[in-house]
């Protein structure tokens, strides 16, 4: 499954190499990424293949959700799906 | 990959301006049902919708995680109970109502719609049954929701319904007393009723319906209200504009939605129903809409004129947006779920008056409003007979879900909680209508009813 995640926080240094490292850890294949910082806030988007994990979607996202909580960081995961079509015509 | 600010708009709507799926709503045809004993009735009803709902909640859950977006209800809505009950041997149909109260619990759905009955022309021996079954039945279920049709563009008014619906109104609401009369909350008259309304208290399975449907029932007033920020000060060309764009956006996702939600439940998609319902929570209100578009208060002069706006381009943008946009797609206006609505009552800028007049072009009705609990019967019914004018001369849906707030007067507050909200009690017109109720028959079915 392709996924959307998207990560915001405030900008210090390591926020890249934690979460990629999580998902380097379950598996997840990343495809693509961006990243700027605005106002001090960091925010990144990736693009992921969740399929190239032996991991389950939920698996992935409790994953996700707890080292954002830990980390403070605001991280969502979502299927592509939903972006296409708010925003393709 | 997506553009960024994209990515993050969708992001935002989520988590800062309230969009979700309000309902993923299953509808399910109980016509096999039937039986002459109301008992063997009730079990067949309990067991089948056990049986079609069964993952309903679990395929929510899952679709919501992943997709990342709240669906606030899982609900169920069913064949009306007047016509699945008409073979019973049995005046009291609450054992019909306290099976699909029990199912819905099993299920783990929050409402389930559909104690209803389509009287709009005249009452077959089961509809009558079933409104008598009404007040007992909302007020000992708690997930029962019930809908009477009393009027339709194509047969006019059955006033005699109409006068009877006052009563049956105030038989709930003394029964209920305890709760402010919550039983009203779950009652609903209609003019011009959808048959694949996915909202409650209004749904039910229609008889056009096939065996079983999803339909969706998407909002996001905090969304619109946002929009229209950026283009303060805008002609109305632009804010229409606003208004058709966020709209589509809106109706794609429960687009999405609706179409995993039906290849998992392998059950057919019927509708998206892109509905602006508001709740009590700061930020996701229909009226601080009509506000951002230049009002001083919801209520004031023009606001007929931006709903209006509103509903129209709603309609419009959601149009576009999915395959089969159904339901009553617009703009809703219940007075206790909208915070920006209680405001403009209890500043005086919002009275029941205007409230009828805004009816003529949102997509509902008169909805969740108390009204003095020694507010009177025909009264009641003379409130329901406007309503269902408006709605059958115009061609479109109407509503009546009136709360009698039993030893409550205009000014005081009601609370029902959750997502019903707080009400505050608004005034009626002390003067009667007893003859003009009192008439019964029918007012006739408008010239252009006459269409073939």
């Amino acid at each position: 499954m392709k996924a959307i995640m998207t990560v915001s926080a405030h900008d210090r240094v390591g926020i890249i190499a934690s979460v990629c490292t999580l998902l380097s850890d379950m598996g997840v294949n990343i495809l693509d990424l961006n990243q700027t910082v605005m106002q001090g806030i960091f925010t990144m988007t990736l693009l992921v293949d969740t399929s190239t994990s032996t991991h389950t979607f939920d698996e992935i996202r409790s994953a996700i959700i707890e080292r954002g909580e830990s980390e403070q960081l605001t991280i969502h995961i979502q299927r592509t799906d939903i972006f296409d079509a708010m925003h393709k015509v | 990959m997506l553009n960024i600010s994209d990515i993050m708009q969708t992001v935002s709507m989520i988590d800062h301006q309230h969009l979700d799926i309000r309902t993923i709503t299953l509808g399910i045809s109980l016509y096999d049902c039937a039986h002459s004993d109301i008992k063997t009735c009730a079990r067949k009803i309990y067991d089948k919708i056990c049986m079609k709902a069964e993952h309903l909640v679990e395929v929510g859950n899952e679709i919501e995680r992943e997709y990342g977006i709240p669906i606030i209800n899982k609900r169920i809505s069913v064949t009306p109970i007047a016509n699945i009950a008409a073979s019973c041997e049995s005046e009291d149909y609450s054992v019909i109502g306290h099976a699909l109260d029990d199912s819905a619990k099993t299920c783990g759905v929050n409402f389930i719609g559909g104690f209803s009955s389509m009287v709009q022309k005249g009452f077959t021996n089961s509809d009558l049954r079933l409104i008598n079954s009404i007040p007992e039945t909302l007020s000992s279920t708690e997930l029962v929701c019930s809908s009477v049709n009393v009027a339709t563009t194509r047969a006019g008014i059955n006033m005699d319904a109409v006068a009877i619906m006052g009563r049956i109104i105030k038989r709930t609401s003394e029964l209920t007393a305890k709760n402010d009369g919550i039983g009203c909350a779950k009652l609903v008259v209609f003019a011009n009723a959808v048959e694949d309304n996915p909202f409650m208290a209004g749904a039910f399975h229609g008889e056009g319906e096939s065996e079983c449907v999803i339909n969706v029932g998407v909002s996001g007033p905090g969304v619109v209200y946002r929009a229209l920020k950026d283009v303060k000060g805008e002609s109305f060309d632009v804010l229409a504009e606003t208004i058709k764009r966020t709209a589509f956006r809106i109706t794609r996702m429960g687009q999405v939605v609706a179409h995993a939600a039906s290849e998992r439940l392998n059950v057919p998609f019927g509708i998206v129903d892109l509905s602006l319902a508001p709740t009590p929570a700061q930020g996701d209100s229909v009226a601080r809409i009509l506000e951002e578009m230049g009002l001083e208060v919801c209520g004031t002069h023009g606001t007929t004129a931006a709903l209006a706006l509103l509903n129209d381009a709603v309609k419009k943008g959601g149009v576009m947006a999915s395959g089969h946009v159904g339901g009553l797609s617009g703009a809703f206006i219940p007075v206790s779920e909208d915070e920006g609505m209680v405001a403009a009552v209890n500043e005086g800028s919002l009275t029941l008056d205007k409230l009828e007049a805004m009816t003529c072009v949102c997509s509902v009705g008169l909805d969740m409003i108390a009204i003095p609990g020694d507010t009177s019967a025909d009264t009641i019914s003379a409130i329901i007979a406007d309503e269902a004018a408006i709605g059958v001369i115009n061609s479109k849906t109407t509503a009546v879900r009136i709360i009698p707030a039993p030893g409550k007067k205009a000014g005081d507050t009601v609370e029902f909680g959750g997502l019903l909200g707080s009400a505050p009690v608004m005034n009626v017109k002390s003067e009667s209508a007893h003859e003009f109720i009192a008439r019964g028959g029918r007012i006739p079915a408008p010239i252009h009813s006459l269409r073939n």
